[in-house]
């Protein structure tokens, strides 16, 4: 009779220390409800070069930009390889909603006014409802504000016109690695020739890869799928860093595109990379929380 | 087997779960710190996230805590995103948690109303880095409301978060926490 009451009390002694070992977490008794997660800053700024990002503007931030473009890289030392010309865009975005930016900018180039909505329609997710890739829309409207934007020919106040729309699918596969594809249909009122169409498509490639906390490596690239004619005028494509500091980023880069908004980087004469078409730039981005939030 | 044996079996079953059923929680607890530095700033260093949770298991004293990195809100959203991309790191450390236990946990009646000061022992997780801290706390009783509050300092070198020198005056190195929580009973479904 001993023996059995020890046996059960032996038992129970074990059957108490297993409970304990599994209860070795108290948060673990409170279920497992997995919050859903939206993946933030696949890139530093809301844009990667010269196309918009995956990023978005949080509510009430504003976001001054200062876009600089020299000149040539191949126009030799005379023109201190291109730094003796500058072309630049002065911007404002601001963030209505974390899901939805207006921005407006001013280019030299063409004295275009730009003007764009971005609303993001999808986040990437992670947790209880994930979700693998950011979903994003921008539609912008540009106007050549040149005094005679077509010598010789006539036109209607309309035509100084041009419209874009692009959707950015992107994700950010990694902390250090993020990618985006992003087809765009550029609409220009009137073109320069009877060759160029109306109507240009083109899809964007742009990347970024972190180098450090601080530092990333970035590219941005758009195929034309109907540049005519094919040879002359080039596909942009621009390699850059983003460096941040605090409540500045800095995009410095290499570029053989001039513009710098959707119509002029897409559509207009870029250089050659091969024979050294390309240009410096930077991207000054400074944000202000305009409206607070409350904690 | 004899009655003597049969009842201290009884009693060991009892106390078992007794023990068990014993405790309180919350998803909702709020966090808040304060890690403005010497300089006097426009722009305040102040975080609060209200979804903490933590569990009490009141005979053994034993409590844990859990924030998600991410749910700290700030005044300025640049702030926000260098707090979880810079500082804290929240992809790769997402949680600060706290597994400690208050030193004599019988000091407290749970079911009588009464303030009772607590010390807490246990070690604080935050970015990756478990050190040993101790702090005193307070539980409220009041009915059927138990509430829970705590204030302690962090120092942010402890926990291997570096402050760049440009910002350096900017953030204090010690960030001051406060901690809040009313607590219901848990209602285990394993006792």
């Amino acid at each position: 009779m001993k023996k059995y009451c020890l046996l059960i009390l032996s038992l129970m002694l074990v059957v108490s220390t297993r409970v304990a070992a599994q209860e070795e977490s108290l948060l673990d008794l409170l279920g497992q409800d997995e919050e859903t997660q939206v993946v933030r800053n696949a890139f530093k700024s809301t844009r990667v070069i010269n196309g918009q990002s995956t990023e978005m503007l949080r509510e009430g931030v504003l976001d001054f930009r200062i876009l600089h473009r020299f000149g040539p890289v191949n126009s030799g030392a005379y023109n201190f390889f291109g730094l003796d010309q500058a072309s630049m865009r002065l911007g404002l975005d601001y963030g209505i909603r974390d899901y939805l930016s207006i921005g407006l900018g001013r280019s030299t180039a063409k004295k275009e006014l730009d003007a764009f909505l971005k609303y993001r329609i999808k986040p990437q997710t992670t947790g209880a409802r994930s979700f693998p890739v950011s979903l994003v829309w921008v539609s912008g409207i540009t106007r050549n504000g040149l005094e005679d934007p077509f010598p010789g020919t006539t036109y209607a106040p309309s035509q100084r016109f041009g419209y874009y729309h692009e959707l950015i699918i992107g994700r950010k596969f990694s902390e250090g690695f993020s990618l985006q594809l992003a087809p765009l249909l550029i609409h220009r009122n009137l073109v320069e020739n009877y060759l160029s169409p109306n109507d240009m498509y083109a899809i964007s490639l742009g990347g970024r890869l972190k180098l450090s906390k601080r530092i990333a490596f970035t590219w941005d690239y758009a195929y034309a799928l109907n540049r005519i004619p094919q040879g002359i005028s080039f596909n942009p494509l621009s390699v850059g860093l983003d460096i941040e500091t605090g409540g500045h980023v800095f995009q410095l880069h290499f570029s053989n595109a001039t513009g710098m908004n959707e119509r002029a980087y897409v559509t207009d004469d870029n250089g050659d990379w091969a024979k050294g078409g390309v240009r410096f730039g930077f991207n000054l981005s400074r944000v202000f929380q305009v409206l607070g939030k409350n904690p | 087997m004899s009655s003597t044996r049969f009842f201290l079996l009884l009693l060991l079953f009892g106390s078992y779960t007794l023990a068990a059923q014993q405790r309180y929680f919350t998803k909702s607890a709020s966090i808040v710190f304060d890690a403005d530095g010497p300089l006097d700033d426009v722009e305040k260093i102040h975080a609060k996230s209200t979804t903490a949770s933590c569990v009490v298991d009141v005979a053994t004293g034993q409590m844990e805590w859990a924030v998600p990195i991410q749910s700290f809100r700030f005044e300025n959203s640049l702030m926000e995103e260098h707090f979880n991309e810079n500082y804290l790191e929240s992809a790769k450390f997402p949680k600060a948690t706290f597994k400690g236990t208050i030193q004599h946990p019988e000091s407290v009646k749970w079911t009588t109303d009464g303030s009772y000061p607590v010390q807490v022992k246990g070690k604080l997780t935050i970015h990756g880095v478990t050190n040993d801290i101790s702090t005193n706390g307070n539980i409220l009783i009041k009915g059927a409301q138990i509430q829970a509050s705590a204030a302690m300092k962090v120092a942010l070198e402890d926990f291997r978060i570096k402050i760049p020198s440009v910002v350096g005056f900017k953030i204090a190195k010690e960030a001051s926490v406060q901690i809040q929580a009313s607590l219901e009973t848990l209602k285990s479904s394993n006792s």
